[in-house]
């Protein structure tokens, strides 16, 4: 018995989310009383390996090699499974990422596992194994008792908070005790750079159908930037090709949880509240005090955005 | 070729939920269901591919009686065929094991879910069914092109999209870009009344299970900052909350 945590990788380096997962995975093993074990899957570097060792860890496995240099869900789980096997894990612990909400099913699928996707806490294990998620798009959450001897969960990005601890960590490669399997071709990848990317932002500063056109947006780009955000936007913004697709935000985009959202010019309909209401600290600038959103904010100004956003861009300057 | 659309029924994206007073269940009463908008956009790809390629259009449900409805809709857009596995549907494993069962002896060329239904938001269904399957997937696809065996899809990743290759079979799950929902038309909607749906009776265990639900906490009121001095805000912001 053990519990294992995979740490996603980004062209070697591990991901933002990678301390939050391990500080989780590390609690859920006190809680059960057993070790830790972390498994890497692609080829990362020895000093980002390092890094994990204040987490208490008792082994992190590594599975390298040309056949993992790129992420493919089939193989990626079979690398998984091999880890799985190795280190006799019960509970398995990924990131709700992309990444990750492809190999956990999966893992589960070969293990025929209890499977949560999105947990957003510790599991309660006085009774059963219980853990919390959002459903039914932030508009309520449900606790599901994992019964299955074996289980699979998928941390939600910005859900648990970071605990270094200090200590060593033994490495084992155990690459060659992966099966391959026929699978996808990567042919390209097309990522920005110098951004952050939205799933991972714990600041989003956001804009709709307020902003009257893509040429309005230099303002919003430029308040993200000197606080550290990423950028969102509503979805009638990104339909229209004002803003690129990956930043529409949602019940049919993407579900965010940072811990601040400013939304400027956004109505806030339901279905746009749907991807953002687990924000922790919510920001409306609208120029309709009768505007929803305002129900679901924490702080409001009634304002026209073209005045409002450029004080505020002098008001983080002044700050700097 | 043959293409298989698993599609859920899910309250309308307007919906309040609210839960029965010992929080155990979801009270269901006067909501509407509709068919879950990502399924939508998997159909909308699959009559593409009817259209385009002559595919065999058949849509796949777990679910009660309750879910003819949106069996009935995918016909009226053009479906050829409807299955109903009938169960309630209590886990994304549990629905993604019978839909596997069904599946499994029917060399399906292309298996489309959505990327997730909106009620438990699971995510889940498509990678557990191509796991089970052994199959390549595509999660959160955006564009399909299928010529021959092969397949070109491009896919999100964080930050960012992939563009891949694949050989059929395989399972792909839809983002909304992957296709525009169609419209039931005429001679669809008088076909769909009378054609049959298949219905199987079968289940399988289900280890995970829902056990409470819970209300999110209402907000406390909005503090509102004078438009005329909206620094206070980057003070809150910066000074008290210490978000930058
Ligand atoms: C099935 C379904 C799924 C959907 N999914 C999503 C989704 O995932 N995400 C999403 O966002 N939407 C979604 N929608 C659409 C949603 O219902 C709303 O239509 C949409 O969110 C509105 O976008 P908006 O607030 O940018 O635009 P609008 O509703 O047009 O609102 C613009 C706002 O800007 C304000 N404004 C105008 N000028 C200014 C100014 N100068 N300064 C300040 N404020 C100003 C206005 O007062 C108004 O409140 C969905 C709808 C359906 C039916
Ligand atoms: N009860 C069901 N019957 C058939 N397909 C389903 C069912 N539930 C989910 N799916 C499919 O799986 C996708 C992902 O659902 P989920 O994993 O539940 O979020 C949905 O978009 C559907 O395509």
């Amino acid at each position: 018995m053990a519990v294992l945590v995979y740490i996603e990788n980004w062209e070697g380096k591990f991901k933002k989310q990678s301390k939050e997962l391990v500080t989780y995975a590390a609690d859920t093993a006190a809680k059960l009383g057993t070790e830790l074990v972390a498994v890497s899957i692609g080829n990362v570097d020895a000093a980002e390996i390092e890094t994990l060792s204040a987490f208490g860890l008792s082994k992190v496995l590594t599975i390298t090699g040309e056949a993992f240099a790129q992420f493919k869900a089939k193989t990626y789980a079979n690398a998984l499974h091999a880890a799985v096997q190795h280190c006799g894990a019960k509970v398995i612990v990924l990131g709700n990422t992309y990444n990750g909400k492809s190999m956990g099913p999966r893992i589960a699928a070969k293990l025929e596992a209890s499977l949560v996707t999105g947990a957003i806490s510790l599991p309660d294990t006085d009774n059963g194994f219980v853990v919390k998620k959002a459903v039914f798009s932030n508009k309520g959450f449900a606790f599901m008792d994992m019964q299955h001897e074996y289980k699979v969960l998928t941390l939600n990005v910005n859900a648990y908070h970071i605990e270094e601890k200090s200590g060593a960590v033994a490495v084992e490669d155990i690459s060659d005790k992966v099966a391959t399997a026929a699978d996808v071709q990567v042919l390209n990848v097309e990522k920005q750079t110098g951004k952050i990317p939205l799933t991972e932002a714990e600041l989003v500063v956001s804009a709709g159908r307020g902003l009257k056109g893509p040429e309005n947006w230099g303002m919003i780009e430029e308040l993200a930037d000197l606080i550290g955000a990423g950028t969102a936007c509503s979805k009638p913004v990104s339909d229209v090709g004002w803003r690129p697709h990956s930043e529409h935000v949602g019940q049919t985009g993407i579900t965010i949880s940072p811990n601040l959202y400013i939304a400027v010019g956004i109505s806030g309909a339901i279905q746009h509240l749907a991807g953002v209401s687990s924000s922790k600290v919510i920001c409306v600038i609208n120029k309709d005090p009768e505007a929803p959103f305002f129900a679901a904010a924490d702080y409001g100004i009634v304002g026209d955005a073209f005045e409002v956003v450029p004080k505020l861009i002098e008001a983080v300057k002044n700050i700097n | 070729m043959k293409v298989l659309v698993c599609i859920s029924k899910t309250p309308d994206t307007t919906t309040k939920i609210a839960f029965s007073s010992d929080h155990a269940s979801v009270n269901y009463d006067g909501v509407k269901f509709i068919l879950n908008p990502y399924d939508e956009h998997a159909l909308a790809k699959a009559m593409e591919l009817k259209e385009k390629q002559g595919a065999e259009l058949t849509v796949i449900n777990v679910g009660t009686a309750d879910s003819d409805q949106i069996i009935r809709k995918c016909f009226a857009v053009g479906a050829d065929k409807g299955v109903r596995i009938n169960t309630e549907p209590m886990s994304g494993t549990q629905v993604a094991r019978l839909i596997a069962n069904y599946a499994a002896n029917q060399s399906f060329d292309v298996i489309l879910t959505g990327r997730e239904s909106i009620d438990y938001n699971g995510g889940m269904v498509g990678e557990l069914l191509a796991e089970m399957l052994d199959m390549p997937s595509i999660g959160y696809c955006s564009k399909m092109e299928i010529e021959g065996n092969k397949a070109t899809l491009t896919r999100f990743i964080d930050g960012g999209e992939e563009t891949l290759e694949a050989l059929l079979p395989l399972v792909v799950s839809a983002v909304k870009e992957l296709g525009e929902p169609r419209i039931p038309n005429m001679r669809g909607i008088m076909q769909a009344r009378t054609k049959p749906i298949e219905v199987l009776d079968e289940n399988v265990e289900v280890h995970t299970v829902t056990k409470q639900y819970e209300a999110p906490v209402p907000k406390a009121a909005c503090v509102y900052i004078d438009a005329s001095e909206p620094e206070k805000l980057i003070e809150i912001l910066h000074n008290e909350k210490k978000l930058f």
